[in-house]
């Protein structure tokens, strides 16, 4: 303790702490507690997710394979490597190694943007084909799957001619839209919100100012870009994947 | 009622305010609004906390007046909905879920944890801002045209039959909501790691306790109820049907995402009321809390019980039996840690020397109006019982005893008990104490005529009423015009002390916490050096030690 306070602080500590290991411990135990009321907003979404995918399963089944599996799964794949890029990142922060944190916020920053850009034609298709709910949502792709492309193409590819659904059930695939852009829509805005940081973080990494030893703010953005990956992960096989084989 | 005091002020004649405190360190209004101080951030709320409670309680003066007689003749029905909404989404999410925490609890927990602020300052600006621009989006909503749901906007209502500022008002809790998270994250964060040297856990205030507790429930609970908005906004506006039967959505998911927040947060707003009276009790009866530890873990209890009781609220609403029969029970266990505090406080008051100052004697409102508004809560946590009150005035009176007879009377007692702290001024005794009368008995008669009505079966949110229930209305109207001297009072007076008050010295209570250690106003750090903590609290041998080491030492220096 005296032996700390012997140095002057680094110019990085606010005042208020007494060593700069307070403040790192104090900023990421925050990051973690805010982490947990991430997890308490999206387990709303995902409770009401689960009671309506046991209520009507079959419309979930079916509305489930109207999404186009491959963007999905590149989808997927791109977070998973934007974890990849953003841990390098850290670790390049915490080797101070300027030029390889700002190469990898950028590779972060360019896959987050790929992943919104897919979601984006996704969202247009669903538009297209009046799947969004509301007062244009159609329910023909159901109760007439032999007229559905989306169907027609998933036959041409070996899966079984779906027999049309009844009216009744058929409208609960409204509800799994519902859910469907519920859930990826706020996944979405943390995306959009996490790309506004990185941002700003590229900047300043720029500037150098998280390769002086100083590098909470990028293991605690780190932790923020892994949780919104984390959701993703379970968001693809809950929406994407029902009885899919 | 006994005549001593424990009151301990400097000789007036040669006393002086500090020359440096965090009040002048800085002028300007630009420094007051991009400060990082969590004293004048608590100052920044106490402002607008205070000015939010008055409005919400002119709102009240006007549902009193309206029910004055039984027909709707002041204002028409819909402005009634309107008026007893903006009344309920104002004191609820501005005025009570913020009270506490947000002022004395900003103010003290760095003081009282031997900590120069809170863990993050920034974030602490940031969710006065958040507080800030909820409250203005709310009374928005409330100029241009109101919102008629109730504060509870229950579905299929709020989604389907109104078409008043529903998305409007609901981004304002939400705002409001993410103040709260915000001020909870920072408060826990900085129990954990901002402690100084010796402060262990069980050294800790009840108080500090008491707002661990409380900021468990605002992290943990206000996101469910964040969501919940979003999807009825996302209703009203694009038509996602997650509560709307035609889609077949179900409503009642609503309400339990609503109420698995919002009973929790009717223990956001009483822990940290709950912790005023621990320190208040403790002090003027000098002696430390009994059952320090049981009154701690407590505090805890009820914040993890709190998040199981929550469809007591739905028992009407087409709960199974084996549901109501299980939140029946749950309901009762979580009476046993509220239970808890009320016979510790009461040990504690026996065999001490009571002494009978403002803030004691709100602490005893608090009391009195705390437990019957708790007894009356297990009539209404029992499904039986509940089928039979719910929805009518018991609920109001009930609900009222906890929050205005409980949480109000202890806010006001935090308020009177570190206004010397926070001003370094006294307020004026005798006038304080009798707003203090003042406020008990404007509020007995106030809403004990309700759980009448309530028996009676009047109906909640109705403007017109059969006649016969006119003359208890009339008891409870001419109450709340007594309640709202008692509260007007205050105000006064203490703007009033700023100026005029006595100058009130380091600890004018003699009281053992660290915030009282230190000159009053502070010093922006709080204290000179970093204190190094001793002893447990409430311990006041050792205050009695220091303040004879300080009387030698002045004496060696003559
Ligand atoms: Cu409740």
């Amino acid at each position: 303790m005296s032996d700390s306070h012997a140095h002057a602080h680094p110019p990085y500590q606010r005042h208020h702490f007494e060593t700069y290991e307070q403040q790192k411990e104090a900023t990421t135990f925050a990051m973690w507690l805010f982490l947990l009321t991430e997890i308490m907003f999206f387990g709303g979404l995902f409770t009401a997710y689960l009671i309506y995918r046991n209520w009507y399963y079959p419309a979930f089944v079916a509305a489930s394979h109207q999404l186009d599996i491959i963007l999905g799964g590149i989808n997927t794949l791109l977070l998973i490597t934007s974890s990849f890029t953003m841990a390098m990142g850290v670790w390049c922060a915490e080797t101070r190694k300027k030029s390889g944190l700002v190469l990898s916020l950028v590779l972060t920053l360019i896959l987050g943007i790929g992943f919104l850009g897919i979601k984006t034609v996704e969202y247009k298709e669903k538009f297209e084909k009046h799947h969004v709910p509301g007062h244009t949502f159609s329910v023909q792709s159901f109760i007439d799957p032999a007229h559905d492309e989306a169907t027609l193409k998933a036959v041409k590819q070996g899966e079984p001619m779906p027999d049309p659904m009844p009216l009744d059930m058929a409208r609960k695939t409204e509800m799994y839209f519902s859910l469907y852009f519920a859930m990826t829509g706020m996944h979405a805005l943390h995306m959009v919100i996490g790309i506004g940081i990185l941002g700003f973080l590229i900047v300043r990494a720029q500037q150098g100012a998280y390769t002086t030893g100083h590098v909470t703010m990028i293991e605690n953005f780190g932790l923020y870009w892994h949780f919104v990956d984390i959701v993703w992960i379970f968001l693809f096989p809950l929406l994407y994947l029902i009885s899919r084989h | 009622m006994s005549t001593d005091t424990i009151v301990k002020l400097p000789d007036q004649a040669t006393a002086r305010m500090p020359k440096v405190s965090y009040l002048n360190k800085e002028h300007g209004i630009l420094s007051w609004l991009l400060t990082g101080d969590h004293k004048r951030i608590a100052m920044l709320y106490l402002i607008s906390l205070t000015f939010f409670f008055f409005i919400g309680g002119a709102m009240a003066g006007l549902i009193r007046l309206e029910l004055l007689t039984p027909q709707s003749d002041l204002m028409a029905m819909d402005t009634y909905n309107k008026v007893f909404t903006m009344h309920g989404v104002i004191m609820i999410f501005f005025f009570l879920v913020p009270s506490v925490p947000a002022t004395l609890g900003n103010f003290l927990i760095p003081m009282m944890i031997g900590a120069k602020d809170l863990a993050l300052p920034k974030i602490n600006l940031l969710s006065w801002y958040l507080y800030m621009a909820g409250g203005a989006l709310a009374l928005y909503a409330m100029i241009t045209g109101g919102v008629d749901t109730g504060w509870t906007f229950t579905t299929p209502l709020s989604t389907h039959y109104v078409n008043t500022n529903v998305i409007t008002t609901g981004l304002a809790a939400f705002i409001a909501g993410f103040s709260s998270i915000f001020t909870g994250l920072n408060f826990i964060v900085t129990i954990h790691r901002m402690r100084a040297p010796g402060m262990t856990w069980f050294r800790l205030p009840l108080y500090v306790w008491s707002h661990y507790a409380a900021s468990v429930l605002m992290v943990l609970g206000t996101p469910v109820v964040a969501i919940a908005i979003v999807l009825v906004a996302l209703e009203r506006t694009i038509g996602i049907g997650v509560f709307d039967p035609t889609k077949g959505g179900d409503p009642l998911l609503f309400q339990h995402l609503f109420w698995f927040y919002s009973h929790p947060a009717v223990y956001i707003m009483i822990l940290p009321g709950m912790g005023v009276v621990s320190e208040v009790v403790s002090t003027f009866s000098r002696k430390r809390v009994f059952g320090y530890t049981a009154v701690a873990f407590s505090s805890v209890a009820i914040a993890i019980f709190g998040f199981f009781v929550w469809a007591h609220h739905m028992y009407i609403m087409g709960l199974s039996n084996y549901s109501a029969l299980l939140f029946s029970l749950l309901t009762m266990l979580v009476a046993v840690p509220s239970a808890i505090k009320i016979f510790n406080w009461a040990f504690t008051l026996y065999k001490g020397s009571i002494t009978f100052e403002t803030p004691m004697l709100y602490a005893f409102g608090f009391m009195g109006l705390f437990t019957i508004g708790g007894l009356t809560g297990v009539f209404l946590g029992v499904s039986g019982t509940d089928i039979h009150l719910t929805e009518t005035y018991f609920i109001v009176a009930h609900f009222h005893f906890v929050m205005v007879g409980g949480m109000l009377m202890a806010f006001l007692a935090g308020i009177h008990f570190w206004w010397p702290k926070m001003t370094g001024r006294m307020y004026p005794e005798k006038i304080s104490q009798l707003a203090a009368v003042t406020t008990f008995i404007g509020f007995n008669f106030t809403f004990f005529p309700q759980f009448m009505l309530g028996m009676l079966g009047m109906p909640r949110r109705y403007a017109s009423y059969p006649a016969e229930f006119q003359i208890l209305n009339v008891f409870s109207t001419a109450g709340a015009s007594v309640l709202g001297v008692g509260y007007l009072l205050p105000v006064l007076y203490l703007v009033w002390s700023l100026k005029y008050g006595a100058i009130a010295g380091n600890n004018p209570w003699q009281a053992t916490g660290l915030e009282w250690q230190t000159q009053s106003p502070p010093l922006t750090e709080n204290f000179e050096k970093l204190p190094i903590v001793d002893h447990d609290a409430y311990d006041y041998e050792w205050l009695e030690r220091q303040n004879q080491i300080q009387a030698s030492e002045v004496s060696s220096v003559r």
